[in-house]
């Protein structure tokens, strides 16, 4: 997918202007969120599974190699194969090439973000493979031309009417011309036109949430069953997955597990988690005859050893974005890439560089929301200021604010001068009045009051001089 | 493997190694992650799984049905007659693709005159499917099913409705006990091709964040628990 990161300000203004967003970014606010606090709740063990996760994480990442080595060799010896890609363009080659050695004209696709990393559809598509989304979500988007908006619930940001549009426009053709109110209805629509898809694909594609390097199995966590149907209808299955998801063995997986479900959803369990190892045995009444594996690095091995490492513990349950008030508002096709929210703004500009994705990791308010929910306990707000010192380094920064921020360190680095000054600027903005403690206009501010307020000075000065009064 | 592929392989095993700054793991570091490979350590314990075995049984039905299946308690005798029962008061078709499994075989079939089965692979066209469970997680009324010549997995995944026979001896605390069934029975580090842990009825939130049953799996998933 071509990055419009670079354009996030554009994307954001379109974002606040679109009322469907809004509507539907308004239910994501309370659904998501609420539903992780309730999931957690009940399960007293929960923080002490998230600190396992990291360090189950923290471990396998040490030792990477190691891990993936020994998937490999599982792998191979149960008659599967395992392909490495060092990039996207790699993956996109070997997977043509494997739908080509089969003839495949179409491809049941099981939601995947690394697909979407690789543009994988479009390779296909110029190919004369057609890839089917079969992920419900998935698929409306792929029906309307539009990439996803968050990476487990891609088409949060339209809404039922707007799917009812979709489907009457798509599927008038094959004889449903009625046009659909009831959300029932719309599923079970696409559970019809799907299912005559999966039966004639020739290739199942899935991602993987994990893979177990002890028994050399990927494993998928869905709650439809478009994976399984994928993988277990046609006649060859390739599993997509980066590297860093190895884990070493099934006691890890099922602590990940634990968290992954209540953080995403907040689900006690997910409807269906999958582990698939190797191609159809002799004595099976169904399943794929070949089994592959494509592992991509692209751009991941780089990043281990640095100060941004822990974004590859990431387990992909969207629970930062779920609580992030920059994603709530103005949802996930604005930060322009394949990965939205605080992971998004972390893990955008490691793959596609920060040049292209310095205003991502800018789109944060701080608020520590993202790191507090986070069952992996990536220091999401760190890594992102890691960015943004990244970015002042290589003079990325505009230069209003690199002359801004050298201002404010010289005041601020003599104490003398910085109460003079604030005391003077308080008695300046007292003069436009403090009746609603903020302004919604300032002249010569109007690039902060244009889109949010600015705090009016409160009565008995800055905070300073009432510090001193209070101790005299 | 070719030498593209050898290449490729090798550019990210090493680009691993260099980022790590170390060569290939070996001496006693290798010896410490593969003693955690051969012995792997559990996670912190959930100790609302933590129950006898009838408490175990309990919990478990009562997840299943929170998480929208539905679950009869019978005795062994009385399955094919509750498969009946249930499709009757369900109104569902008698026509059924069963799993040719022995658990099932066990069970007496023929007294129920109105079944029509078919035993083997589900197919498009299945309305209502019969198989067994490896196994029951009580922890969240998760079922797990293992691949095989007497367990297809398109039964799990291709009919509107799945019924599950499951006996009260396989329901077990947590996915750990699940592991340690699964080594038992297939051997340390090997697998059935497929093993479906299944919690409730396909679903899925995509349109508007509101759940609906029945996305692509069964709409509705119907649990015998058999007393032993």
């Amino acid at each position: 997918m071509e990055s419009t990161a670079h354009a996030f300000k554009a994307n954001v203004d379109h974002a606040l202007a679109d009322p469907n967003l809004q509507n539907s970014l308004a239910m994501l606010k309370v659904g998501f969120s609420e539903r992780r606090r309730q999931a957690a709740e009940r399960l007293p063990e929960f923080e002490a599974l998230r600190d396992r996760a990291r360090d189950i994480k923290n471990h396998t990442l040490a030792h990477l190699d190691f891990y993936l080595e020994e998937f490999e060799r599982k792998v191979t010896g149960l008659g599967g194969h395992v392909h490495w890609a060092p990039t996207a363009a790699d993956a996109r080659r070997i997977i043509a090439e494997l739908c080509q050695s089969v003839n495949a004209r179409t491809v049941a696709k099981s939601k995947s973000m690394v697909a979407e990393e690789i543009a994988l559809n479009e390779h296909l598509e110029a190919l004369g493979i057609a890839p089917i989304e079969t992920d419900l979500g998935e698929y409306i988007i792929q029906l309307r031309k539009e990439p996803p908006s968050h990476i487990i619930a891609p088409a949060v940001h339209l809404t039922k009417d707007q799917v009812a549009d979709t489907f009457l426009e798509h599927h008038a053709r094959l004889g449903f011309d009625k046009r659909l109110t009831e959300r029932g209805d719309l599923v079970a629509e696409a559970r019809y036109v799907l299912r005559q898809k999966f039966l004639d694909a020739d290739v199942g594609l899935t991602g993987a949430n994990f893979l177990v390097a002890e028994t050399g199995s990927s494993m998928l966590v869905t709650n439809e069953g478009n994976a399984d149907l994928s993988n277990t209808l046609p006649k060859m299955h390739i599993v997509l997955a980066s590297i860093e998801k190895v884990i070493p063995t099934l006691e890890d997986a099922a602590v990940l597990l634990r968290v992954l479900a209540r953080s995403a959803t907040g689900q006690e369990s997910s409807a269906y988690t999958t582990l698939n190892t190797g191609p159809k045995k002799p004595e099976d009444l169904d399943g794929p005859e070949q089994y592959h594996v494509v592992l991509l690095d692209n751009g991941r091995s780089a990043v281990l050893g640095t100060e941004m490492q822990d974004i590859l513990r990431c387990i992909r349950c969207g629970a930062c974005m779920n609580h992030c008030p920059v994603y709530g508002a103005v949802g996930g096709h604005a930060y322009g890439w394949v990965y939205p929210g605080p992971m998004g703004a972390v893990l955008t500009p490691q793959l596609v560089g920060v040049e292209e994705a310095s205003n991502l990791p800018n789109a944060s308010t701080f608020c520590g929301r993202c790191e507090s929910v986070c069952p992996v306990r990536i220091p999401l707000p760190k890594l992102m200021r890691h960015w943004r010192e990244r970015e002042f380094e290589k003079h990325l920064t505009p230069r209003a604010v690199r002359q801004g921020l050298a201002m404010w360190s010289f005041v601020a680095r003599r104490p003398a001068l910085y109460r003079r000054l604030t005391a003077m600027a308080n008695r300046v903005l007292a003069l436009f009045g403090r009746a609603d403690g903020r302004y919604q206009s300032l002249p010569l501010a109007s690039g902060w009051t244009r889109f949010r307020d600015f705090p009016a000075p409160q009565p008995g000065g800055t905070f300073h001089a009432r510090w001193a009064k209070r101790k005299a | 493997m070719s030498d593209a592929q050898s290449d490729a392989r090798a550019q990210i095993l090493g680009g691993i190694r260099r980022s790590l700054r170390r060569g290939e793991i070996s001496g006693e570091a290798r010896q410490t992650v593969e003693a955690r490979l051969a012995a792997p350590p559990r996670g912190p314990s959930v100790a609302r799984a933590q129950l006898a075995q009838p408490a175990k049984v309990d919990l478990f039905c009562q997840w299943a049905e929170t998480l929208n299946a539905t679950v009869a308690r019978v005795g062994a005798a009385e399955v094919p007659g509750e498969v009946t029962a249930y499709l009757m008061r369900s109104n569902l078709p008698a026509n059924v693709a069963m799993a040719p499994s022995p658990l099932l075989e066990g069970y007496d079939w023929p007294s129920q005159k109105m079944l029509s089965i078919r035993r083997g692979r589900g197919e498009g066209s299945d309305q209502v499917s019969i198989t067994g469970a490896f196994a029951g997680i009580a922890e969240t009324g998760t079922l797990v099913m293992a691949s095989g010549p007497d367990h297809p997995v398109s039964l799990n995944l291709l009919p509107d409705t799945h019924v599950v026979v499951l006996r009260e001896s396989d329901i077990v605390g947590g996915y750990e006990e699940v592991w340690v069934r699964l080594r038992a029975r297939y051997g340390k580090n090997l697998m059935p091709r497929t093993v479906n842990t299944i919690t409730g009825p396909s679903r899925t939130g995509d349109i508007e964040q509101a759940m609906e049953l029945g996305a692509h799996g069964p709409r509705r998933m119907h649990i015998l628990v058999v007393r032993d």
